[in-house]
């Protein structure tokens, strides 16, 4: 008796394994169609390597798009991969090294973690593959081939220096809304900020970690306006927390006469800043990033030039109430550029 | 009743060919082997050496946690805590090692030792009070990330002295690069493998899984039994974190987020019953290696990593569905 449900259950075993074997198949088929068309042609040579920090992450999204419009262009064949969440090593490592087992020419990754990934990144350089790190560096910097980045002071300073116009001289209260602590990005444009406004954290009367969460940011401002009820001016670290703070505004009837900037510039993003819900944000183009990426790839792969240094992918202040002194654009240059 | 149905129980196969295919590893072993086959004809680099030593370098920290796991769930238990035990472990041996005063080894061996003791713990809490498995290690998860964070300090570990990475480095065999630290998670996967087939402490723990009363009336300590099932894995953790400092050279507070999940997957894969009482060790090494030949393979093809996830999520309903399904035969 015992026999025979254990065979079946083998056999189960086996009917399910090749259930999964077609699912693969099918997945590859709808996955990969570019890709197989582009080896086809005899041009898929040469393959590059895109490791984000998630997969679901709108940024990263739109990163992977440009990374897949420049492989198209070029005729290079893109692999792709990402950590399980924002902070996830391991998973970036391990897909770092399955790239260079599937022979890559060059990898573009975000680094989850700046320095922890930084010996997996040699290992890869030392044996002939071309890093570059998009949008966050690594710790030391150095330890990838290149740099394609916004220069997030540069961001923070231009909603700094927005904020500072737009309160016209009257006393600030600022709440900061962070990213997460020894997190270089948030670091960045908190300071960038906090220069361009011409303050110091001194001045900042509540300042909370969110993880750039929507949900967290609202109750991050919740408990800031608990705290300090005349805050006037939120920092937030990109839109989605700039958002919660908005709703936590909104519930206390404050949202007319607090002024909220941020960073990202997301389609999001920027529709909220055309619905008047954040004054101004600084944009940056994951999709330019990318693209540059994989071109420095392909140069390299054809004459061994390898790209080196840093390469600011620009940003651009975003805003329909624009402060005398403060160069920036309106939202309808912003949606044409956003990005998610 | 319903073995009409299955042209194989009509056969009179020789014994060792009909227990080789009763075996319970059987079916994770075909699959294991099939997703192999496929893999090696959809890409060229996928059938090297050198990728399977890469693949067993890529496991070998969730395997070991999943070994502890194994021996949890085999009483019927469960460990959510696996991977912020481990996390703890090695950020203590890092920051010990490399900041503190204490000497490499000396790091290491209190490491290891902790994170035993989270085990002996997690153990006591379950067996004493009693509390069910699921809360105090769901607790203990959260005791383990917070003091990971809080002693960390947010910081990644550099600079670590040589012993501590020493298990990471390779000797090449043949053409391919083998690390030391695979061998160590083979060594315990075979050692464990052989205490729970051949030794009556092995027999103890599968009758614990099958009902604990029934245990206690034949005389089995079940209390002391169940106490060192969950120290043994802790200090399997502890392995764990030396293991995953080795591989990444680093000591990283953010490790092991969704390695408690990663290693439940691996047991289910490998035919261990999540009910207790039924599975082996050397099933859920070929339930790691499915995880990691899928990952490894689906990359090579050029497949994205969410379906990496999907396929993953797939294979564990599966796995348990055949389960309960083979269950409700044997009543």
């Amino acid at each position: 008796m015992s026999r025979t449900t254990r065979l079946s259950s083998s056999l189960l075993r086996v009917a399910a394994v090749t259930g999964v074997a077609a699912l693969t198949l099918t997945a590859c088929g709808s996955g990969s169609g570019s890709d197989s068309a582009s080896s086809g042609s005899g041009s898929g040579d040469v393959k590059v390597g895109l490791i984000t920090k998630t997969d679901t992450n709108p940024f990263f999204v739109k990163m992977k798009e440009g990374a897949e419009k420049a492989a198209k262009e070029n005729g290079v064949e893109l692999l792709t991969a990402a950590g399980k969440f924002d902070g996830d090593n391991a998973g970036q490592v391990t897909a770092l090294e399955n790239m260079v087992a599937s022979g890559v020419k060059g990898i573009l990754i975000t680094p989850s973690d700046s320095k922890a990934i930084v010996p997996a990144i040699e290992k890869a350089k030392a044996k002939g593959v071309l890093v570059i790190a998009l949008d966050t560096p690594t710790e030391p910097e150095s330890a990838v081939d290149a740099l394609f980045a916004t220069d997030n002071l540069k961001a923070g300073e231009l909603i700094g220096e927005y904020a500072k116009a737009a309160m016209k001289g009257k006393t600030a209260k600022i709440a900061a809304l962070d990213l997460a602590p020894g997190v270089s990005v948030g670091v960045q444009r908190h300071n960038g900020f906090l220069k361009g406004f011409g303050a110091t954290d001194k001045d900042v009367v509540c300042a909370q970690d969110t993880g750039g969460d929507q949900a967290k940011g609202q109750t991050a401002m919740e408990n800031c306006l608990q705290k300090e009820p005349d805050i006037n001016v939120v920092y937030t670290i990109n839109e989605p927390a700039a958002l919660g703070a908005y709703t936590a505004l909104k519930a206390k009837g404050r949202e007319k006469d607090v002024l909220i900037v941020s960073v990202d510039g997301g389609c999001t993003g920027t529709q909220a800043v055309k619905d008047g819900k954040i004054a101004a944000t600084s944009q940056q183009y994951p999709l330019k990033m990318a693209a540059e990426g994989v071109k420095a790839v392909v140069t390299y792969a054809k004459d061994g030039k390898k790209a080196s240094g840093y390469t600011d992918t620009g940003v651009t202040l975003i805003s329909d109430k624009a402060q005398d002194g403060v160069a920036s654009k309106d939202t309808a240059y912003g949606l044409e550029n956003c990005w998610g | 009743m319903t073995a009409t149905t299955t042209p194989y129980a009509e056969l009179k196969a020789p014994t060792t060919a009909r227990r080789l295919l009763t075996a319970p590893t059987t079916g994770p072993l075909v699959a294991l082997l099939l997703a192999c086959a496929f893999f090696s004809l959809s890409t060229d680099q996928f059938l090297t050496g050198g990728n399977f030593s890469l693949i067993v370098q890529q496991v070998m920290v969730v395997g070991t946690l999943a070994i502890g796991q194994t021996l949890i769930i085999l009483t019927a238990g469960i460990d959510l805590s696996c991977g912020a035990v481990m996390a703890f472990g090695s950020i203590m041996i890092a920051k010990m090692a490399a900041e503190g005063s204490l000497p490499p080894f000396a790091a290491i061996g209190l490491g290891i030792a902790v994170c035993g003791g989270f085990g002996l713990l997690n153990g006591l809490l379950v067996q004493k009070i009693p509390l069910p498995p699921f809360i105090v290690t769901l607790g203990m998860l959260n005791v383990a990330f917070a003091l990971t964070h809080i002693y960390s300090e947010e910081q990644t570990v550099t600079n670590l002295p040589g012993p501590l990475t020493a298990l990471g480095q390779t000797f090449p065999l043949g053409h391919t690069d083998i690390t030391y630290g695979s061998l160590v998670t083979i060594a315990l996967f075979l050692l464990l493998a052989y205490a729970l087939s051949s030794t009556g402490w092995g027999r103890h723990v599968y009758a614990l899984g099958n009902s604990q009363e029934a245990a206690r009336l034949n005389g089995i300590r079940t209390s002391r039994l169940t106490i060192g099932v969950y120290t043994v894995a802790g200090l399997l953790y502890g392995i764990a974190a030396l293991l995953l400092i080795s591989r990444t050279g680093v000591g990283d507070p953010q490790a092991g987020q969704t390695d408690n999940l990663d290693s439940i997957t691996a047991v289910v894969l490998g035919g261990t019953s999540l009910f207790g009482g039924r599975g082996s060790v050397l099933g859920t090494f070929i339930g790691v290696l499915i995880v990691g030949v899928f990952r490894n393979g689906l990359q090579l093809m050029g497949v994205a990593s969410i379906y990496q996830t999907l396929i993953t999520g797939v294979l564990v309903i599966l796995a348990v569905t055949v389960d309960q399904i083979s269950r409700k035969k044997a009543r």
